[in-house]
């Protein structure tokens, strides 16, 4: 469904992507993995046009894009059937959980007010946010603030939601709440693109692993030969470094 | 304080205080709307990067702050009829103080807009919504919110600096004490006379503004 191809990127003398390419298809949980630095994020911003990549092409639905030269109709058509979850949620401070999560439905997609709200209520409900529908942002906790941003990426009714570090800047006892949520949707069947450091959500929720450094895709495989029988030196050297990362935490 | 002087601030008093609410509010009031319309597009043609406009705009900006506002009022009022363009003393006043005004208050604007993060731009943009769409929605109410209290301070000091319109023969406050001045000569009295009625018009704003911060407050975040 999403094909990414040989994506460049560079940021003044640093090469953040190099020919990057990255595969979903429909109903995939792809996670991407990697230390600080290495482009994940940046792919996924290439993904969404939240960065310009300096060259690269992308399919998705079967629609070609220039990755460095889409026009604004392109792009555009492109974000109406995709989602962005960030690492510090970004909701719209001016505005309540409830009208975040119906602010791209009736500002941008046209649709009536009753009917927004009445999907805006469901998706709340479905991150377990009913009871905050009235809450503006900064009255909310950092994991019901990126519940809310879930549940307004799911009230467009996108074909993928791309997640950017979604619990990264949570405390670690608001984690939990976030992952369940996200698991949930996997469950549902949704297509996801998860750029995460949370080891044991790849290891459990996603299908397809892509472990990059240094702006290159070292290994992509299914999560399962990825964990169990990691092929590149590099990636077992990162899994056991996290590994005793969480070995000294729980001790 | 001498009995003649007392009546005289009695009896002078509504004669001070009729212009500055026929005269000074209004004048105020009209041409601080003007500037916040040029302040508002201003700041969001140099937010937007608009190449030629941006530069426009930084000249307007750099040649209305760098010149005193009394100049400007000569330069309009006694100057412009030497080509031709000859102007009414308010309509006069209204355009030097909007343009003047709108300087500054491009300049907050400016301020406002980039402080709200970069984030809800990149949202907004997520959840399918135009440049446009985002500014009015979401960037505009959250720079505006920013922007009340030091635009608060600039419609104050606007209120104060009609004073100077007095020079272009504007018969606002200012220049109606100094015609009472003129017949009782009691300088002292009736210029601080005149500089309390200020004074309550600074007041009632200052009030207003603190209604208004408080109305702002909503979205939540109270601080304090």
């Amino acid at each position: 469904m999403l094909e990414v191809q040989n994506v460049c990127k560079r940021f003044g003398d640093l090469q953040v992507l190099k020919d990057v390419n990255l595969s979903v298809d429909k109903g995939d949980v792809v996670a991407v993995l990697g230390p600080s630095g290495s482009g994940k994020t940046t792919l996924l911003r290439c993904v969404n046009f939240l960065e310009t990549a300096d060259s690269g092409t992308m399919v998705f639905d079967g629609e070609r894009f220039d990755l460095h030269a889409a026009s604004r109709m392109d792009i555009a058509r492109l974000r109406r059937k995709t989602a962005f979850v960030f690492q510090n949620y970004n909701l719209f401070l001016n505005k309540t959980a409830l009208q975040n999560v119906t602010e791209g439905l009736t500002v941008a997609r046209k649709m009536p007010k009753e009917q927004a709200i009445d999907i805006g209520r469901k998706m709340l409900e479905k991150v377990g946010l009913s009871d905050r529908a009235g809450h503006y942002p900064s009255q909310l906790s950092g994991g019901q603030q990126q519940r809310v941003a879930i549940a307004r990426a799911l009230a467009t009714d996108p074909e993928i939601i791309l997640f950017d570090e979604p619990t990264s800047a949570l405390d670690p006892e608001l984690i939990g709440e976030v992952l369940a949520v996200m698991r949930q949707l996997a469950r549902d069947g949704m297509t996801m693109l998860v750029v995460t450091h949370e080891l044991s959500f790849a290891r459990g929720v996603s299908n397809k692993v892509i472990f990059m450094e240094d702006g290159a895709v070292v290994e992509a495989a299914d999560s399962k030969a990825f964990f169990e029988h990691p092929k590149e030196e590099r990636t077992r050297a990162f899994l056991r470094t996290i590994d005793r990362r969480v070995d000294a935490q729980e001790a | 304080m001498s009995e003649r002087v007392l009546r005289i601030l009695v009896d002078s008093f509504g004669k001070i205080l009729l212009p500055g609410l026929m005269t000074t509010i209004p004048l105020t009031v009209i041409s601080f709307c003007l500037a916040m319309i040029i302040a508002v597009v201003v700041a969001m043609v140099q937010f937007a990067n608009i190449r030629v406009l941006k530069q426009i705009c930084r000249f307007y900006i750099w040649v209305i702050r760098g010149t005193p506002l009394l100049v400007q009022l000569f330069v309009v009022f006694y100057g412009l009829p030497g080509v031709g363009i000859i102007l009414d003393p308010f309509p006069a006043a209204v355009l030097v103080f909007s343009i003047n005004e709108g300087a500054y208050c491009a300049e907050t604007m400016r301020a406002a807009l980039e402080s709200v993060p970069a984030g809800q731009m990149e949202a907004g943009y997520c959840v399918g919504m135009s440049y446009l769409q985002i500014m009015r929605r979401i960037v505009m109410p959250q720079a505006l919110r920013t922007a009340f209290p030091p635009l608060s301070n600039s419609l104050i000091s606007m209120v104060k600096d009609t004073s100077l319109a007095a020079n272009i023969t504007v018969t606002e406050m200012f220049m109606a004490t100094q015609r009472i001045n003129a017949i009782y000569y009691e300088p002292l009295a009736l210029y601080c006379e005149v500089a309390v009625i200020y004074l309550i018009f600074s007041t009632v704003l200052t009030r207003l503004q603190r209604v208004g911060e408080k109305r702002l407050g909503a979205y939540g975040a109270r601080k304090g």
